[in-house]
């Protein structure tokens, strides 16, 4: 077999995170090759490398036998590099033609459109789909978003191309589409990367595998020598014996804090994001929610919080109905909410910590009256956090767009628990965070749960949902496909049910 | 009927100014980049036009340098937002200042001189006798015709070229354009030149053919006006001839209106008063149509490539 | 920290390169001309009485656009807020109450004076808060509406009968007449009135409710919407603040120096855009902008005394203050950044 593509002992740290350690990854020419992990893996790093957007601190890459150096994604599309990016790399109010012209340096000056039209219309006779060269982005599917990037890819004459997960946001149907197209191309040679964390999949369409975990490459298998059993214990097999949970039982009170009844919100388009979505959550109830981002996660956080209006449908407090009264009623009411963005929302960069300890409840007694803020108190309070929740930072009053990120999270948690919440809507909360930052919010989350505090833990992390919840709904494509009991949960079926099999 | 053909004539003198200085803004904010210094630019272009126009005797060659020197002035602009990342809209309030600073020390000289050379106008053979559409049009100086020569071009490189997809898709989202490989600072210095030339070229015509004339301050807001066109223009150069005319009319109007008695002081609210107005249209419609502006307006591009 | 030098270095060379700038275009030697508009400013007690009483009207704007830009809303409208409240001064003091006594007829004028000069800055703030427009050109068409309107009264309705034809309203009376300290023209009430004020911007701003969440919506909007503030109340409350101090800088003016309405530049000479120079080279800060007011009235008296004896034309100090905005502008350009890589380390 031809090797197009060797890289060599790839490492990649991210301060003290080993993101990629010594990882060996050799793909040959015609065939398409799976990158299997779970998230966390090291498989988007080790891609993002290959495509120039990290440099990697050790390790070689060969193509065609010769070493290379790729310092840009202009570098890798020289070399006939192409990635699909799970976000795509679309501008939103540009039609396809226009959104494939950009970067193709061999179009003529003056209307490029008619050329590029040729193109699109030869590439979708020759693989037998369609898509309107006019339409503008954001009125396509996800699946014919796609479509507009595997063009731009093979309009490059791209001879690798990477696909970063590329069936998240697809139909099953479009999936099968694509997976067609992926066989095409490579019978004409083109070599294919899949990164992904479905089973399914690379047993579908895959020749060989690369099972990463944990930053390491654990083994590369032709695919005809294994079967999903088996790659499922080479992803999870290692984590899954190392953080076993002593009881896998459910443990709540009965009473009701939070209740959705047939909850529909739209998204930014005014399209529907989340769709008659109903469920409970109890006192001292940790509920987690399983799925792949986009799937309407963030409306339905957004919708709870206030921050986004409710469409149709209802959400009650203990018994109270607040639908649509407001993020600071919701707020008043004694939600704290751990937003997914900690910088872009979280923090106010340049206040300083005092200050920001009491975003939520500034207006409050005894942070302040009706027209003053006591600052005697906010520091005496900011400083019992610092110490309580171990932040580390010089003092209370340095800008916290200072603080590392791990510390930042810490203080938008010590900030949101300290209103002694009913219910704590935590969004990805550990995401990014090194091991102790993780630990030190896993054993908060939980000490608040003992208190009796219900908790919507959402996060991609499998292993961080199987951990801490009580019952775990599973949402794909903006509804609950199924909510599961924790002792009867586990991690395969839980997978299947994110990708709406 | 006469009278209205008469007003419409004067109109497109009085909005070629705004038009020119429109056609380049547009480009500008296409490209991501706020520029509010054009009022700056244009003065500057006014007085670099007329006191070349002075020493040499030669129209062209004072719109030559008004080209340049709007264009060099937008270069600041660039290097402060562009290479320096710094605040956009300080940055164009300060070109503002020191443009109407600067021409007021240069123009001391030339207050009430009148201009050594002169553009005629130009009656263009066939079509100058359609009715109603030939007197309004077609007889006019030749930088009007270059004006409508100008938006065509402006216009068909915006949509019908790969320097306009790159322009767009820059201004839009110039992280999926840096992927795509284009050289972001690059094409956003072009078009802030480009901006600049043709706030440069609207203040030339403003001192040399429209008045033709040196006052200190004579931009008197235009600057401002344009700025509200290209918003009113959806960024469309096309869009952009009825905002300006439309304006100019304006200006036609406020000094038709003057003999029937009306203040000359509440005509010159008219313009202002008519911005906003057009502003809140404009809102209307990109509510409507759901458009917008481009969508990195404003704000500086940092490419975040490594952790 | 090298970037920090090379900015440094930049601003001065921007400085030095614009002043090489006005010699070529005038042939004035910039040590000459600044030498003349130090001394002319500083160097006497007259001058110095005219450089307090020049930067009374900057601090009073300056501290009204301080609020404004440190909730990212970018007032540039103080010239026309300033001649509004003018406007709304000589209204009291000419056709109200022009017989009041003075303890009751001055209080009124400022008072009104304020919330003229706070309407006029609502108008953007409805426009933005309603249908999203552009404070910057909403406010600054305003203040040429405020020129024109000022214009309209002293030529039409408000021209006195007792001028000889000259655009002036009637003067004030007696009582609507600010004192001064001596022979100079330093009306010291709207001076003491501004002291007081950025005292209480500075309690406002950083000891207040209120000014805690001016500055949470101007450093991170969605870290406001998040923690529920109502943006749009405190945008509102901000501006008609921000242009009720402009406003009072008005008043000041017609009742501490005129003591009639005039022609709109004789009452101000470009104080509101000077003004967001003053707010932005004090950081913000109130009691750095009482002093950078001050910097500035000396700018500007000996903006005017070059006029005269060097024959330089008023724009000259126009010149000098966007080069001054460069030179603030290129320097605060590093802590943007800041933040922006750090925004970018999180993802």
């Amino acid at each position: 077999m031809e090797k197009i593509l060797q890289m060599k002992g790839i490492t990649k740290r991210f301060g003290n995170i080993i993101a990629n350690d010594k990882i060996d990854f050799g793909l040959n020419k015609g065939e398409i090759h799976g990158l299997l992990g779970e998230n966390g893996a090291g498989k988007t790093t080790l891609m993002n490398i290959l495509y120039g957007l990290y440099t990697p601190d050790e390790g070689e890459i060969y193509i065609d036998g010769t070493r290379v150096k790729i310092r840009s994604p202009n570098d890798a599309i020289e070399l006939g590099i192409s990635m699909v990016h799970q976000s795509f790399k679309l501008i939103q109010s540009h039609t396809v033609v226009e959104n494939v012209a950009l970067g193709l340096r061999d179009t003529s000056f003056f209307y490029p459109h008619k050329q590029i039209e040729k193109k699109i219309k030869v590439f979708s006779e020759r693989y037998n789909f369609r898509i309107d060269p006019n339409a503008l982005i954001w009125q396509l599917s996800a699946g014919e978003k796609q479509r507009v990037e595997i063009i731009k890819a093979f309009c490059r004459k791209a001879r690798i191309f990477i696909l970063d997960e590329p069936t998240t946001m697809l139909t099953p149907s479009e999936a099968k589409d694509l997976f067609r197209l992926l066989k095409l191309l490579k019978g004409e040679g083109i070599s294919i990367i899949l990164i992904t964390h479905k089973l399914d999949e690379v047993m579908e369409v895959c020749d060989r595998i690369t099972i990463l975990s944990g930053g390491k490459r654990i083994d590369t298998v032709d695919v005809s020598n294994v079967d999903k059993d088996k790659l499922a214990r080479m992803m999870f097999g290692q984590n899954m014996v190392l953080k076993e949970r002593q009881e896998y039982s459910i443990n709540f009170y009965e009473d009701v804090v939070l209740e959705v009844r047939n909850l529909t919100v739209l998204n930014d388009k005014g399209l529907p994001a989340v769709k008659d979505v109903s469920f409970d959550i109890h006192r001292g109830e940790i509920l987690g929610l399983a799925g792949v981002s986009g799937n309407g996660q963030r409306e339905l956080i957004e919708a709870i919080t206030g921050l986004r209006k409710v469409t149709r449908g209802s959400i009650k407090i203990l018994d109270e109905d607040v639908t649509n009264i407001g993020t600071k009623g919701i707020l008043n009411r004694g939600v704290a909410h751990i937003p997914e963005e900690r910088m872009r929302m979280g923090i106010v960069p340049s206040m300083s910590l005092e200050e920001n300890v009491i975003l939520r409840n500034y207006d409050r007694a005894p942070f302040s009256n009706s027209l003053l803020l006591d600052y005697g108190i906010i520091s005496e309070y900011a400083k019992g956090i610092i110490s309580k929740y171990r932040i580390s930072a010089l003092n209370e009053k340095v800008p916290a767009g200072t603080l590392s990120g791990g510390n930042i999270q810490k203080l938008i948690l010590a900030r949101e628990l300290s209103i002694s919440p009913v219910l704590i809507i935590a969004s990805h909360p550990t995401q990014g965070l090194d091991v102790r930052s993780t630990q030190q919010i896993h054993e908060l989350l939980l000490k608040k749960k003992e208190e009796g505090c219900a908790i919507l833990l959402v996060s991609e992390d499998l292993q961080e949902i199987m951990d801490l919840s009580d019952r775990i709904a599973v949402m794909f494509n903006g509804t609950i496909r199924g909510i599961i009991d924790i002792d009867r949960a586990n991690i395969e079926k839980i997978g299947s049910l994110m990708v709406g099999v | 009927m006469n009278f209205i053909i008469e007003v419409l004539k004067a109109t497109i003198p009085a909005g070629t100014p705004l038009l020119l200085g429109a056609l380049g803004e547009i480009y500008v904010e296409r490209s991501g980049i706020l520029n509010l210094g054009v009022e700056g630019m244009m003065i500057m272009g006014a007085i670099s036009a007329f006191s070349m126009t002075n020493i040499t005797g030669n129209v062209w060659l004072g719109v030559l340098i008004s080209i340049i020197i709007g264009g060099g002035m937008a270069l600041i602009h660039a290097f402060n937002s562009i290479t320096l990342k710094a605040n956009q809209t300080l940055s164009g309030l300060a070109l503002t200042m020191l443009g109407l600073g600067l021409s007021g020390l240069i123009g001391k000289g030339y207050i009430g001189v009148p201009l050594s050379g002169k553009l005629h106008n130009l009656p263009v053979y066939g079509f100058k006798d359609i009715p109603i559409i030939g007197p309004i049009f077609f007889d006019q100086d030749p930088l009007v015709y270059i004006s409508y020569v100008l938006t065509l071009i402006f216009w068909f490189f915006l949509f019908n070229t790969r320097f306009g997809i790159e322009l767009r898709s820059v201004g839009e989202s110039p992280d999926v354009a840096d992927s795509a490989g284009i050289n972001v600072a690059k094409i956003q210095y072009l078009a802030t030149f480009i901006g600049g030339m043709m706030a440069g070229l609207g203040g030339a015509y403003l001192s040399v053919v429209y008045a033709p004339a040196w006052i200190e301050g004579m931009t008197a807001g235009m600057g401002w006006i344009v700025l509200a066109i290209t918003i009113f223009s959806l960024w469309r150069p096309e869009r952009a001839i009825l905002g300006s005319y439309f304006f100019g009319c304006i200006r036609v109007l406020q000094y038709r209106l003057q003999p029937l008695g009306i203040s000359p002081n509440l005509l010159n609210m008219l313009p202002f008063i008519f911005t906003i107005l057009v502003l809140m249209l404009a809102a209307r419609e990109i509510s409507r149509k759901r458009i917008s502006s481009p969508s990195s307006l404003g704000i500086p591009y940092f490419r975040e490539k490594t952790l | 920290m090298l970037e920090k030098y090379r900015n440094l270095g930049l601003s001065f060379l921007v400085v030095i390169l614009g002043l090489f700038g006005i010699y070529l275009v005038s042939g004035i030697s910039p040590y000459i001309m600044l030498k003349s508009i130090i001394i002319s400013a500083f160097g006497s007690i007259y001058g110095l009485s005219e450089t307090l009483t020049k930067s009374i009207p900057l601090m009073l704007c300056g501290l009204g656009l301080s609020l404004s830009f440190r909730s990212s809303i970018w007032n540039i409208g103080a010239e026309g807020q300033l001649l509004m409240g003018a406007i709304g001064a000589t209204w009291i003091a000419l056709y109200v109450m022009p017989n009041a006594p003075k303890l009751i007829l001055i209080p009124m004028m400022f008072i009104v004076g304020a919330i003229c000069g706070g309407i006029w800055a609502l108008i953007p703030a409805i426009l933005k808060v309603k249908f999203n427009l552009n404070e910057i050109i909403v406010s600054l068409m305003l203040n040429y509406i405020a020129i024109e309107f000022v214009n309209y009264l002293i030529y039409g309705p408000w021209k006195s009968p007792y001028e000889w034809g000259f655009p002036y309203s009637t003067k004030f009376p007696i009582s609507a007449q600010l004192p001064r300290i001596l022979d100079t023209r330093i009306h010291y009430p709207t001076l003491i009135l501004a002291l007081v004020l950025a005292i209480f911007i500075y309690i406002i701003l950083y000891k207040s409710k209120l000014g805690y969440e001016i500055r949470v919506i101007g450093d991170n909007i969605d870290a406001a919407r998040y923690a529920g503030l109502d943006i749009r109340k405190i945008i509102i409350l901000v501006l008609i603040l921000s242009g009720g101090l402009a406003g009072l800088a008005g008043v000041g003016e017609v009742a501490g120096i005129h003591h009639r309405l005039r022609v709109a530049s004789g009452i101000s000479s470009g104080y509101g855009y000077t003004a967001v120079i003053v707010a932005w080279l004090g950081r913000l800060n109130p009691f750095l902008i009482v002093f950078v007011s001050f910097l500035f009235g000396g700018l500007l008296v000996g903006g005017d005394a070059i006029q005269v004896s060097l024959g330089l034309p008023g724009a000259t100090i126009n010149f000098i203050n966007g080069l001054i905005l460069i030179f603030v502008l290129v320097q605060s350009f590093s802590k943007i950044r800041l933040y922006s890589t750090k925004k970018g380390a999180e993802r």
